[in-house]
């Protein structure tokens, strides 16, 4: 990464620019160590995929970012100015959610009770609504401001999420990658949004996610976690990793990048 | 009190609403349905009709403690039973990996039978059958001023409340990243349930309590694409039915509380029928 903000040499202790900060973090619940020496530092504006098998704790390191469950080590966020590390302000895209579909909650409801103290079942929204609509543009969604929740699809639903999360501007925004119900186009949308977002509000990503072929045009890093961090830097590079390839096995490695390599197997480029 | 009851006389020139039970009784209807209503929305919304149904339970093992330490009026005892089940049962969920469903069924199974048992205790079951059914009609002056407390209450805690829930119930994670502190929201939410559930349980029944809390909710969800209208619609089927139920059980002469229930079975079928024309 080349720092922009080269020029300014204030805050070479750091990374140069804002950053965030996992440092030795672990994470044991009842006698089961799930995670551990997790070091992880994220530049604004980049945008970290992470990957790594089932069980192999990516929900919980969310988790453990968003001080769910505890955890050791330190989480911290240094600012451009490289003013003292503090918690950093996060922003959460969940998976699904976890409500019924046929609740009479409308995307403005959404907005409302997240953003405000004003009970949402006796006060009209009013000077609210500016403000969500102008969220929504962002992800080009104002349109679906008074639908309710359940009817929205995958992708509509994803970026209703992102929206919000993006209201207060978050130090740090965590995507979790919805594993069902999204076509492909819904997809590259929302990536297209993700990664146009990064810039505009310079802000460090996460995203974990299932199908490393779908995102890794848009990563700038993957990290591959299994109980800590096996492999961290350029996409391609997951690939030419010897060690990675014999623990786990080239066949997982090529299924991780599915579509993409296997239009080069038919054309005899591996194998 | 006094004045209540004439201005009632006086607005309602029909024959049950002379007698100073049926008043009673209204008053208590006006008080207990709008909070039906309400908190029925969140019930309906977090799936967790079940456990009404558990804390309605826990209410007979509550008289039986009040029995057995010699309460005149088990109500305190109800309620302290009942908010320590729903304090259980909430740490329970967070800490285990059963599913709710079986946690809420093993303490529900717990609480009716243990009730049963020291009730039944040499056969005198029957004295608690009131409770089964409910009587709406036997509701005293002294218990309206209770009602009245615990109306401004709920709705109080609902106004400061109510936002933090409905987040909790889109996405706890969600909500913890937004600074809810979801435990505390829920458990809370649960003890409000269970303090309702226990006090109105004796007017109302146990075995139909749940049905007052899940019907017009379910019903106004069918013709709602918002919260506000979703609780102004569910809030109105409850005193609806509450009004209705309360006139009809006097006139046809059967439990009031089961009638009211009718009522809004009839209303949710009403508004299921309609779905289509509130729909776009």
């Amino acid at each position: 990464m080349i720092p922009r903000h080269s020029l300014t040499q204030r805050h070479e202790q750091s990374c140069g620019l804002c950053c965030t900060k996992i440092n030795n973090l672990g994470v044991t619940l009842g006698k089961t160590e799930i995670l551990r020496d997790v070091n992880i530092h994220i530049h604004c504006g980049e945008l970290t995929v992470l990957i790594g098998p089932n069980g192999a704790g990516k929900s919980t390191l969310l988790k453990a970012v968003l001080g769910e469950i505890p955890h050791t080590g330190e989480l911290s966020f240094v600012d451009a100015r490289g003013s003292d590390a503090k918690r950093p302000l996060i922003g959460y895209v969940p998976q699904r959610l976890e409500f019924d579909s046929g609740s009479p909650i409308s995307v403005l409801d959404l907005f409302t009770v997240s953003l405000t103290g004003k009970p949402a079942w006796l006060i009209k929204p009013g000077s609210l609504q500016r403000r969500v609509t102008e969220n929504l543009t962002r992800v080009q969604a104002a349109h679906l401001i008074n639908r309710r929740l359940g009817d929205l699809s995958g992708g509509e639903l994803q970026r209703v999420l992102l929206a919000l999360a993006l209201d207060p501007v978050p130090d740090l925004l965590l995507l979790d990658e919805p594993v069902s119900g999204i076509d492909r186009q819904g997809m590259e949308l929302f990536y297209n949004l993700v990664s146009e977002i990064r810039h505009q509000f310079d802000l460090s990503i996460i995203l974990v996610s299932h199908d490393l072929a779908l995102v890794s045009e848009y990563a700038d890093r993957v990290i591959f976690l299994n109980k800590t961090v096996i492999y961290s830097g350029k996409p391609a590079g997951l690939l030419l990793d010897n060690s990675l390839a014999q623990t786990l096995g080239s066949a997982w490695l090529k299924g991780l990048y599915g579509s993409q390599l296997s239009g080069m197997e038919n054309r005899g480029g591996l194998e | 009190m006094d004045i209540l009851h004439s201005l009632i006389g006086r607005l309602l020139p029909f024959e049950w609403a002379q007698y100073a039970f049926m008043k009673n009784a209204l008053i208590a209807v006006l008080l207990v349905t709008p909070i039906f209503g309400m908190l029925g929305t969140m019930v309906v919304n977090n799936r967790m009709a079940f456990y009404s149904e558990a804390l309605g339970h826990s209410a007979l093992t509550g008289i039986g403690i009040g029995v057995i330490l010699g309460l005149s009026n088990p109500l305190i005892s109800m309620v302290a039973f009942a908010v320590l089940l729903a304090i259980a049962i909430s740490f329970v969920k967070s800490s285990s990996t059963a599913s709710t469903d079986t946690t809420i069924g093993v303490f529900s199974a717990i609480a009716v039978s243990l009730g049963i048992v020291i009730l039944s205790r040499g056969g005198n079951f029957n004295r608690y059958a009131s409770f089964l059914i409910g009587d709406l009609l036997s509701i005293t002056p002294d218990e309206i001023v209770l009602l009245s407390i615990v109306f401004i209450a709920v709705i109080i805690l609902w106004v400061f409340i109510f936002n933090k829930l409905v987040l909790v119930s889109v996405n706890p994670s969600l909500a913890h990243s937004r600074g809810v502190n979801v435990r505390l929201y829920e458990t809370l939410f649960a003890v409000i349930m269970a303090v309702l559930v226990t006090i109105s349980i004796q007017w109302v029944g146990l075995l139909i309590i749940t049905s007052l809390l899940v019907l017009p909710p379910a019903a106004a969800r069918n013709i709602s694409g918002n919260i506000r209208r979703y609780t102004f619609i569910s809030v109105t089927i409850t005193m609806l039915s509450g009004l209705t139920g309360l006139v009809l059980s006097y006139y046809w002469g059967t439990a009031t509380g089961a009638t009211i229930v009718l009522i809004s079975a009839l209303l949710y079928f009403i508004t299921l029928v309609s779905k289509p024309w509130f729909n776009e």
